[in-house]
């Protein structure tokens, strides 16, 4: 006969694993950040962090100060790494307010002990996405004219830019998810002041607490802002890709010019969302034996939503291909062909292909979703191939438009290459920054998740349903 | 405790003034002035201190003397100020409005024909080159060398001193080594002196050298240039017993021939002008020419044709014969026998325009071929019609210039030669390598004196270098094609101490030596008198020039030839015709007021000076001489060279850089060679199959990177960039290493063609790589005086690549229909086609109204022969940077304007066209880059131009990217050179200097617009048609370009947009592009073998119903 347990963990699956209760889950989470030895592995990764993010300094140095000549960009293709990097990493900051919000909103547990380092990655993927269209500008330092500030000239930027746009949606999505991730943030800085020896410490993390005191007012104030801004964050999940889809599909080069794109860059964020939050917990969990709290389920979640995302990225291209062949238009039957056969870089659609088309389908088979392994390989790939998916459509779209006479090949050149890698190392510099000085995971939402806490919602339900079963367990599994 | 380095004086002096304090601190220089620092500082400013002069520091010397000429001229006080130094604003120059340009006439010339030029000067600066409209040998009209000439005469790589083996050196230490010198020679008569020019054609130097040679009888005048006419006065002496110079005229000819003549590439831009005039068809004039092309390298003239032949070089001379024997000259026979049909067709049709047809032959090809041209033209009754002759224009015609030059080196090697005096011209670098003139020849005389603009490859062999006046910055005269005397005249005070050849020349004499060029040229007119110029008797030159409705550029309300009053001049010439405003009037004053030049009641000053100012000596064209074709020369037996490896190799000049002299010019070095689209670089053509059989760049995958599919590309592209295979080249016993080859389309196979120019290793900066090695390869170096235009060689693979910078990777059209062109035919039966599209009228945006101008421009594709000069023209008035071969090499040129060049047909060994497709801002209506611009930097102006507000711009590139023409440039780099001085005083002061991180892009010229709107509005009248001049269009030598208001009715433009052949390069992405296009015309005989109409799609011809319904509901139904 099957134990109630397992029935219960076959239809409910326990968020926290092993034996906690709530001290046992604030000590280990604020652990982490106060008492805990920082681990060597921490010393090595931020260490080839922070040189990448050297890397980052000196290109953008030499950047501003010789032109964006130095990368491969040309009359043709106007923009390549630039762009591609801005919309991919402005594509992996969704996740983090997708699990926030609209999982909160739709009242998934299980987003609680992945909610807070996917959101910081939201916002650290936005810091890096952001660069690139600042610096992408051939005057830097007049990118600011793109902002609607009163001037004596009595210039406005123009409205019907999706330039214009961008600027306001990412800057929004940036400001709100800053703003929720650090909402959030506030009851688990409390409870690391409370717990901090440390002098410094105490005194950083009781600024940052805002005297919270955890008082029932308090934490019924906390609760309506956090669902006020999830209720805020909700639609900008889904306007900012779309609107950044628009930069593309609002203009006339064939392959950019396509209905289809706003609905398939937001599915196509959140896949790279997904397979990055993935990229970066498996190794969190194995490191910091966070197992606990990240639990397998979590990650089988996390599989079967890229799995269904990726499918949607896929219908896309398959779409992006019909819509082609379907418009009778010379020029986009002439671009389908040579991005994906007769153009030079045929392979790099294939590639994508590959990455994201045949890579996820593995997420249909048990063995690999339950495999954080495999996971974490299904996610490299997802997250290259989402790379390339922004090449195949920026570049090879813009190397061959219109005249023939003006066709060229684009190339990277290291400087595109170190700008991409310097943006990575600022990722994985703040990444570090965060794991080390800031809850990885929500304490206090955590702790929502243990029985002590639920002895209403859901749970009870359950437990009015199988009551039968309950009374005849049997003890001896009770450990 | 003096330094003789001025930077530390410098120092000392900072120090001592600011070590002193209070009433201490000195308030004047003369307070200061008994300081040794400053007296040395003082001296070491001085250019007369001739070390300063030899560093890199010396073009800032020049900027302070000139800008002190300029402003502060009454204090400077510069002891070696040349004693012509003017100061412009103590006596203005008359006619002078500051801040307005003036325009005087000039003229440029190249191989002793010369361009009339119309130059821009800006307070004394001479910042654009436009044709003169009056004068013969332009009608308005120049080519890319003359628009590039402006950058040569600010190029700061000129020699800028006198130098003595090497050291700075002064003229008067020159003239006091030289005069010597003479003085020895002068015992026996100069035997030992020796002058080597290039072609000489000005009368003023030609009666030097006649009266030198009074003074030194023994002396020697030799002319040697790599292209020339030599080939054309052999053959002229073969057909008529005596050299002869042709003057064609194509606007007369119907039907045309050429044999490997490129009628389009020669420096005279009236060729082109008069072909576009016998091409021009319109609802009146439906009647076109017919050009029949036979040649080996593709060239401008056999993209135009409508018959090409590809032969090789060496079948040239039979197939001449074969033509001659069709056409019924007696004793003609040949042995060619391919090709018969297609010869047979192309005689029938030149017997039936008998007196309308025209032979031309090359001057690349031999006597023979020249002289069976003649008999040709004779037995079709074309002379007097469609060709005349006159005596040679040039000095000494009755030796070729080969033959002067292996008399030259026979004396040299004989130890003859004492004085060797070389005057313009680089033999050393490009006489023929078994008559070069190298180290060990020269060496063996004793003198050797170089006058150039470059301290060059032979200025390094010489022992005296005088650095040469640019023809803006001297005084001479010249001739045009038909013989029209024309007057050089400065713009400027020579940048660099330069000296002319007549000054050179004049210190040869006993007496009188020290003469400026002025005196020279002035006292030759004075004492030889305007009335024994050879007056022209059949020449049409001038009734021409009165038809043609040019005008002058209108950025100059006032008289646009306004009389030659530059800084350099002292005396100032009248104003003659001040009433005049377009060529057109100031045509007719000259009939009017003066009315013949050398009547005996003019006198001389008047005839003189109007002269210089309209540029030309009118009616002075060479009379025509009388001639008689004897057949004799048909049993003559042509020398064949000697023939080594099985392929033949042609030899030409460089299509930008010419012969090499313009190799240190920016804008020429990267202006895409018309045919390959390549730049900086030179590189030996080979057909698809000849390419495919001796395994060059034949890499698939490189192929397929470049267009997809092979047989559809003929460049090798690997990551972006274009590579092509390095061969060996052997040419008539000598060798080439590192050549590149390049597959050419139209080649015949097993021919390889060669360029000269390049492989240069003393020249500027521009001229040589980063690293100082050369560009290209050195065709000189192989280039043998028994076989200077063809020979046969072979090619062997090294195994290497190397990449080549091209401005156009895909030749293809790919089935798209940018580029339309129609047989002539199509056009007279179906008159009723209307190619122009319907516009769309449903739109988001609110239309633009325009209550007052609307610009608009229409390019006639049938007109344009791809010859660059627009592009040139276009980087010249607005101040477009050059960037440099790598970044090319990126895609990232900055040509506003750009040609393209499309093959079409299945066999790209023999394919239709090229075709060229001028291409620049369309200006649409509904601009795609307006839209998408984040800050309103690119916006659309009140009279439809789509305005580039470059201060706005931040450099997104998104309208870049969204413009379907791909005609916007964007400055990756700071591509403009903001710091030389010379590029300062060069650039269009009405435009916009860009800088790093701007879009730019062409706006139709839009600082013309504004001045001539100034002036209508300064008058309370409208722009009058035809009054504003895009750079584009001035400078075009196939009127292929018009610019006007579509607002106004009568317009030429709005004419012409209703043109059956008008129509939008990407009509269905409803841009409404204010630029459209005429389509391109072949009128090809159906006679012909392989004939086959290029007939309009059915499609299309349906389109133009309701095309018109389209239109007229645009007007009620946007909103």
């Amino acid at each position: 006969m099957e134990d109630i347990k397992d029935i219960q963990r076959r239809i409910y699956p326990p968020m926290v694993e092993g034996e906690h209760d709530f001290g046992t889950v604030s000590d280990r989470i604020s652990d982490l950040t106060l008492k805990k030895r920082t681990p060597i592995g921490w010393y090595i990764g931020f260490a080839i962090g922070f040189m990448l993010l050297q890397v980052l300094m000196m290109t953008v140095t030499h950047l501003v100060f010789s032109g964006i000549g130095i990368w491969g960009n040309n009359q043709p293709v106007g923009w390549s790494f630039d762009i591609i990097n801005f919309v991919w990493w402005i594509g992996i900051g969704h996740a983090g307010t997708l699990i926030s919000a609209i999982l909160l909103l739709l009242n998934q547990k299980w987003r609680t002990s992945i909610n807070r380092f996917a959101e910081a990655m939201t916002l650290f993927a936005v810091a890096c996405a952001g660069m690139f269209p600042l610096l992408h500008t051939g005057r830097p330092w007049l990118a600011y004219w793109l902002f609607p500030y009163p001037n004596t000239m009595g210039m406005w930027p123009q409205f019907r830019s999706p330039l214009m746009w961008d600027v306001f949606a990412v800057s929004t999505y940036a400001t709100v998810s800053a703003l929720f991730w650090y909402i959030g943030l506030i009851p688990d800085i409390a409870t690391l002041r409370d717990r901090a020896k440390n002098k410094y410490f105490k005194v950083i993390y009781g600024l940052l607490s805002w005297g919270w005191r955890g008082s029932a007012r308090h934490w019924h104030r906390y609760e309506i802002a956090y669902l006020l801004l999830a209720g805020l964050s909700t639609p900008l999940v889904l306007s900012v890709h779309s609107i950044v889809s628009f930069d593309f599909s609002v203009s006339q080069v064939p392959g950019w010019h396509a209905t289809i794109f706003p609905p398939y860059f937001v599915a196509g964020a959140i896949f790279a969302g997904f397979a990055m939050v993935l990229i970066l917990c498996i190794p969190l969990r194995a490191w910091y034996n966070l197992k606990d709290f990240i639990t397998d389920t979590h990650l089988i979640y996390m599989g079967k939503i890229m799995l269904a995302t990726g499918m949607i990225v896929v219908y896309g291209y398959a779409m992006e291909a019909f819509f082609g062949w379907y418009s009778g238009a010379q020029y986009e039957i002439f671009m389908i062909q040579n991005r994906i056969w007769t153009g030079p870089y045929w392979w790099f659609y294939w590639l994508l292909i590959l990455c994201n088309g045949i890579s996820i389908q593995f997420l249909w088979f048990k063995r690999f979703r339950e495999s954080a392994f495999w996971l974490f390989i299904i996610s490299l790939f997802v997250s290259v191939g989402m790379w390339l998916e922004r090449f195949v459509i920026i570049t090879t779209s813009l190397h061959r438009d219109f005249l023939p006479s003006s066709w060229a090949m684009y190339a990277p050149t290291p400087w595109d290459w170190s700008m991409f890698l310097g943006t990575i190392g600022l990722f994985i510099t703040l990444i570090f920054l965060f794991v080390r000085f800031l809850p990885v995971i929500s304490i206090f939402e955590v702790r929502t998740l243990l029985p002590e806490a639920n002895v209403h919602g859901h749970q009870q339900d359950f437990e009015e349903n199988v009551v039968e079963i309950e009374t005849t367990k049997d003890p001896s599994k009770e450990t | 405790m003096v330094s003789k380095d001025s930077k530390t004086n410098f120092a000392l002096l900072r120090e001592k003034i600011l070590g002193q304090n209070g009433k201490q601190y000195w308030r004047s220089v003369e307070e200061f002035v008994d300081a040794p620092e400053f007296e040395e500082f003082v001296k070491q400013e001085y250019p007369a201190h001739a070390e300063e002069w030899d560093n890199s520091l010396s073009r800032r010397n020049f900027v302070k003397i000139m800008g002190a000429s300029l402003a502060f001229a009454g204090l400077s006080g510069c002891v070696i100020q040349p004693a012509e130094k003017i100061i412009p604003y103590v006596n203005q120059p008359e006619g002078l409005i500051p801040g307005k340009p003036m325009f005087y006439a000039t003229a440029m010339s190249l191989g002793g024909i010369a361009t009339g030029l119309l130059a821009r000067s800006n307070e004394g600066r001479p910042t654009k080159i436009e044709g003169n409209p009056d004068h013969p040998g332009s009608l308005g009209a120049t080519d890319t060398l003359a628009q590039a000439s402006l950058l040569s005469m600010y190029d700061p790589d000129r020699s800028q001193q006198v130098t003595n083996r090497g050291n700075p050196a002064t003229w008067q230490n020159f003239m006091s080594e030289v005069r010597a010198a003479i003085d020895e020679n002068r015992k026996d008569g100069g035997a030992g002196v020796r002058f080597l020019t290039e072609t000489v054609t000005s009368p003023t130097l030609i009666a030097q050298f006649r009266q030198l040679l009074t003074e030194l009888p023994n002396a020697k005048v030799y002319q040697y240039e790599p292209v020339n006419k030599d080939n054309a006065m052999a053959g002229a002496r073969m057909a008529f017993g005596s050299p002869a110079h042709t003057v064609y005229k194509f606007d007369q000819a119907q039907r045309i021939l050429t044999l490997d003549a490129d009628i389009f590439s020669g420096f005279n831009v009236r060729y082109i002008k008069d072909f576009s005039k016998g091409r021009a068809f319109s609802e009146e004039k439906k009647d076109i020419n017919r050009l029949y092309a036979i040649e080996s390298t593709m060239t401008l003239t056999g993209a135009k044709a409508d018959h090409r032949l590809a032969v090789k070089p060496s079948h040239i001379p039979e197939i001449a014969k074969a033509i001659a024997a069709a056409l019924g000259v007696s004793g003609a026979s040949s042995t060619y026998t391919e090709n018969a049909q297609w010869i047979q067709v192309m005689a029938k049709d030149l017997i039936e325009n008998k007196g309308r047809s025209l032979v031309v032959a090359g001057d690349n090809q031999p006597p023979m071929v020249h002289a069976l041209a003649h008999a040709m033209n004779s037995a079709l009754g074309n002379v007097g019609q469609t060709v005349t002759y006159t005596e040679p224009l040039q000095m000494n015609p009755e030796m070729t210039q080969i033959e002067m030059l292996r008399q030259l080196v026979g004396e040299i090697d004989g130890g003859a030669v004492k004085m060797l005096v070389v005057l313009s011209g680089n033999p050393v670098y490009n006489t023929p390598a078994d008559l070069k003139l190298n180290k060990e020849r020269l060496d063996k005389i004793p003198l050797r004196v170089h006058l150039g603009q470059y301290f060059d490859e032979t200025g390094e062999l010489c022992h005296w270098h005088i650095s040469e006046k640019h023809f803006l910055e001297m005084w001479s005269d010249t001739r045009a094609f038909d013989g029209t005397v024309s007057i050089v005249q400065p713009l400027i005070d020579p940048l660099y101490e330069g000296k002319s050849a007549h000054e050179v020349v004049q210190i040869f004499f006993r007496e009188n030596y020290d003469k400026k060029d002025y005196d020279i040229v002035r006292e030759n007119w004075q004492r030889q008198g305007f009335a024994s110029v050879p007056r022209a008797i059949a020449t049409t030159a001038n009734a021409n020039a009165g038809a043609t409705p040019q005008t002058t550029p209108a950025t100059s309300p006032t008289p646009a030839a306004t009389p030659a009053a530059t800084p350099a001049a002292s005396p100032t010439p009248a104003n003659t015709a001040t009433t005049a405003t377009t060529g057109n009037n100031t045509n007719q004053t000259n009939g009017a007021a003066i009315p013949p030049a050398a009547s005996a009641a003019t006198s001389f000053e008047d005839s003189w000076r109007k002269a210089i100012h309209d540029g030309f000596v009118a009616n002075s064209a060479a009379a025509a001489k009388t001639v008689a074709v004897s057949g004799a020369f048909l049993t003559q037996n042509q020398p064949a060279p000697a023939s080594t490896g099985e392929l033949e190799i042609s030899i030409l000049p460089d299509p930008g850089i010419y012969d090499g002299r313009f190799a240190n010019n920016g804008w020429l070095q990267e202006l895409p060679n018309p045919l390959t689209k390549i730049t900086w670089d030179n590189v030996a053509l080979v057909s698809p199959n000849t390419a495919q059989r001796l395994e060059l760049n034949q890499n698939k995958t490189q192929n397929d990177m470049a267009g997809g599919e092979l047989g559809t590309t003929f460049v090798n592209t690997y990551g972006g960039n274009l590579f092509s295979d390095l061969v060996t080249l052997d040419y008539q016993g000598g060798q080439l290493e590192n050549v590149p080859m390049w597959i050419a389309p139209g080649q015949p196979d097993d021919v390889v063609t060669i360029y000269m120019g390049y492989g240069r290793t003393r020249a500027g900066r521009v001229a040589v790589k980063e690293d100082g090695s050369p560009r290209g390869y050195n065709a000189f170096a192989v280039r043998r005086s028994d076989a200077l235009w063809s020979g046969t060689g072979s090619v062997n693979r090294t195994g290497t690549q190397t990449q080549i910078a091209s401005t156009q990777i895909h030749f293809n059209l790919e089935g798209r229909d940018h580029a339309q062109i129609y047989d002539v035919e199509e056009f007279i039966t179906h008159p009723e086609v209307q190619l122009s599209h319907d516009e769309y009228p449903k739109s988001m945006y609110p239309k633009f109204e325009y209550n007052d101008n609307k610009w608009g421009m229409t390019i006639d594709l049938n007109s344009c022969v791809g010859c660059n000069a627009c592009v040139v023209a276009c980087q010249s008035e607005n101040n477009i940077p050059v960037v440099g071969m790598e970044q090319v090499a990126r895609s990232r040129e900055m040509h506003w304007m750009r040609i393209d060049t499309y093959y079409d047909g299945k066999d790209m060994n023999n394919p239709e066209g090229p075709y060229f497709q001028p291409m620049l801002c369309q200006q649409c209506e509904l601009a795609p880059c307006e839209t998408v611009c984040p800050v309103h930097a690119t916006v659309h102006s009140a009279e439809g131009l789509n305005d580039m507000v470059y201060n706005r711009c931040v450099g997104t590139r998104y309208c870049a990217n969204n413009c379907p023409y791909k005609v916007r440039r964007f400055n990756f780099f700071l591509y403009q050179d903001w710091n030389t001085p010379q590029y300062k005083l060069m650039r269009n002061p009405e435009v916009t200097v860009r800088s790093r991180g701007v879009m730019e892009k062409c706006t139709y010229c839009t600082q013309r617009i504004s001045s001539a709107r100034i002036e209508a509005e300064k008058d309370g009248r409208a722009i009058r048609d035809g009054e504003i001049l895009t750079a584009c269009q001035s400078v075009c030598p196939a009127d292929a370009i018009t610019f006007g208001n579509l607002n106004d009715e009568a317009s030429q433009v709005a004419k012409l947009k209703t043109d059956p052949r008008n129509y939008n390069v990407l009509n269905e992405l409803n841009t409404q592009p204010r630029t459209t296009y005429l389509t391109g015309l072949k009128n090809q005989n159906s006679q012909m073998p392989g004939y086959q109409a290029k007939k309009i799609d059915k499609k299309k011809l349906g389109k133009s119903d309701a095309g018109k319904t389209g239109e007229n509901s645009t007007d009620g139904a946007a909103h």
